[in-house]
């Protein structure tokens, strides 16, 4: 089971949720937790991983021989993202525009185009308890995440339960987390900011066939325009966070709220429950 | 000898786009007969490298010198192994950039004038 916590707003809560939820479904269940907010991977602040180790992960850009060369721009009019300009006497390559997809040198006559690995950031391997930890981190200064996030995908596995901590917004990244998904658990804040960004999550989760279902956090501020969506929209709203200070506080010294509230733990497993049911609804129970 | 200049319009009384990658017209002019032809640019929306795409098209054209508002990095590397000629600072019409242009009134840049990805419109 995958379950991508994702939000269209920044900073509505979805790694708290997604942490707790981890932590709270690891006592009962095998979990792998993927932090894939590979531009600012901060799960790691909650969930103090030990014993990482990291591994590179690598596109592959092309370099050109133009020995070979006979600037015939094929491959710079193959590249979807301007990567390569082939001129009468040159041809230049930008690496920090190419997204390591191989079609230069697939269309590539002349053979001219090899490829070399590059680095653009790692994947680090941890664990929390029980709990398998993955974050992914982008090298400062290159573009791309979403290969970083895909690299990350490989090690999901199919028996136990995934949960992915998503970027905020509609992007590429947020759909490479999303891709493959069961459920698409979106986090928001009862304000028109959050209920603003929350239609674009549920747009995008929508068009990726993905369910959905909601947790508000900091449910008490703003006004009900969340709550009114949600019930003309079919969007169920499976949790709600109070705007209470003892979490907020807890939250300030990375400590995730269910390590010190028991009813939580009972309150995210009955939210996987539901989620369960909500994916595979022919299911009569299940085991927790 | 070709001179192209980014243009919000495609004749000369049309503003000159101080955007290069992502400007909405290339005019590609001779100057001594002021003869001219308009080519939409087709490198405005694209999603990364507009201004390499840009070089690319001016490049194809066989345009010797540019007249523009700015250049970034990724443009600028472009243009010049392509071997075009780059004059920055120009304003108002494409009439009056020429004019200004063929008085030696403009200057040729040696470097990049902006930061990259400063014409995207986010």
């Amino acid at each position: 089971m995958q379950i991508t916590v994702s939000a269209g707003k920044g900073g509505t809560g979805k790694t708290t949720v997604a942490v707790n939820l981890a932590l709270a479904l690891s006592e009962s269940h095998s979990v792998e937790f993927l932090d894939c907010d590979v531009e600012e991977p901060d799960a790691g602040i909650f969930l103090k991983p030990e014993n990482e180790n990291s591994e590179p992960v690598t596109i592959e850009i092309p370099e050109i021989s133009e020995d070979v060369c006979t600037y015939c721009g094929d491959c710079s009019e193959a590249c979807e993202f301007n990567a390569i300009a082939t001129f009468s006497e040159n041809v230049l390559v930008y690496p920090e525009l190419c997204h390591g997809c191989g079609l230069c040198s697939r269309v590539c006559t002349a053979d001219a185009i090899s490829e070399r690995s590059k680095i653009i950031g790692e994947v680090r391997r941890g664990s929390t308890g029980s709990i398998d930890f993955y974050e992914g981190d982008l090298t400062i200064g290159e573009p791309m995440a979403t290969p970083i996030i895909r690299d990350m995908k490989k090690k999901v596995t199919e028996e136990n339960i995934s949960i992915l901590d998503s970027p905020p917004g509609t992007a590429c990244p947020v759909i490479e987390s999303l891709h493959g998904s069961d459920f698409a658990l979106l986090v928001t804040e009862p304000t028109p900011f959050g209920l603003h960004d929350l239609r674009l999550s549920v747009k995008v989760a929508r068009e990726m066939n993905i369910p959905v279902g909601v947790v508000i956090n900091r449910y008490g501020i703003g006004d009900k325009s969340v709550e009114d969506y949600c019930e003309d929209e079919g969007v169920p709203v499976l949790m709600k966070i109070p705007n209470d200070r003892k979490i907020a506080e807890l939250y300030s010294n990375g400590v995730p709220f269910v390590n010190k509230f028991d009813n939580w733990k009972g309150r995210f497993n009955q939210l996987f429950e539901e989620i369960t049911r909500i994916v595979n609804p022919r299911a009569k129970s299940v085991e927790v | 000898m070709n001179l192209a200049i980014s243009a919000t319009g495609d004749d000369l009384e049309s503003k000159l786009d101080r955007r290069f990658g992502r400007c909405s017209y290339f005019i590609i002019l001779d100057p001594d007969t002021m003869e001219f032809e308009t080519i939409q640019n087709a490198s405005r929306g694209a999603s990364s490298g507009a201004g390499v795409k840009a070089a690319q098209i001016l490049a194809d054209s066989e345009v010797d010198n540019l007249i523009t508002g700015n250049v970034g990095p990724n443009a600028y590397n472009a243009l010049t192994a392509a071997g075009i000629e780059i004059f920055t600072g120009a304003s108002g019409t494409v009439k009056e950039a020429i004019a200004k242009y063929k008085e030696g009134e403009l200057s040729r840049t040696n470097e990049p004038t902006t930061a990259g990805g400063t014409g995207k419109s986010r």
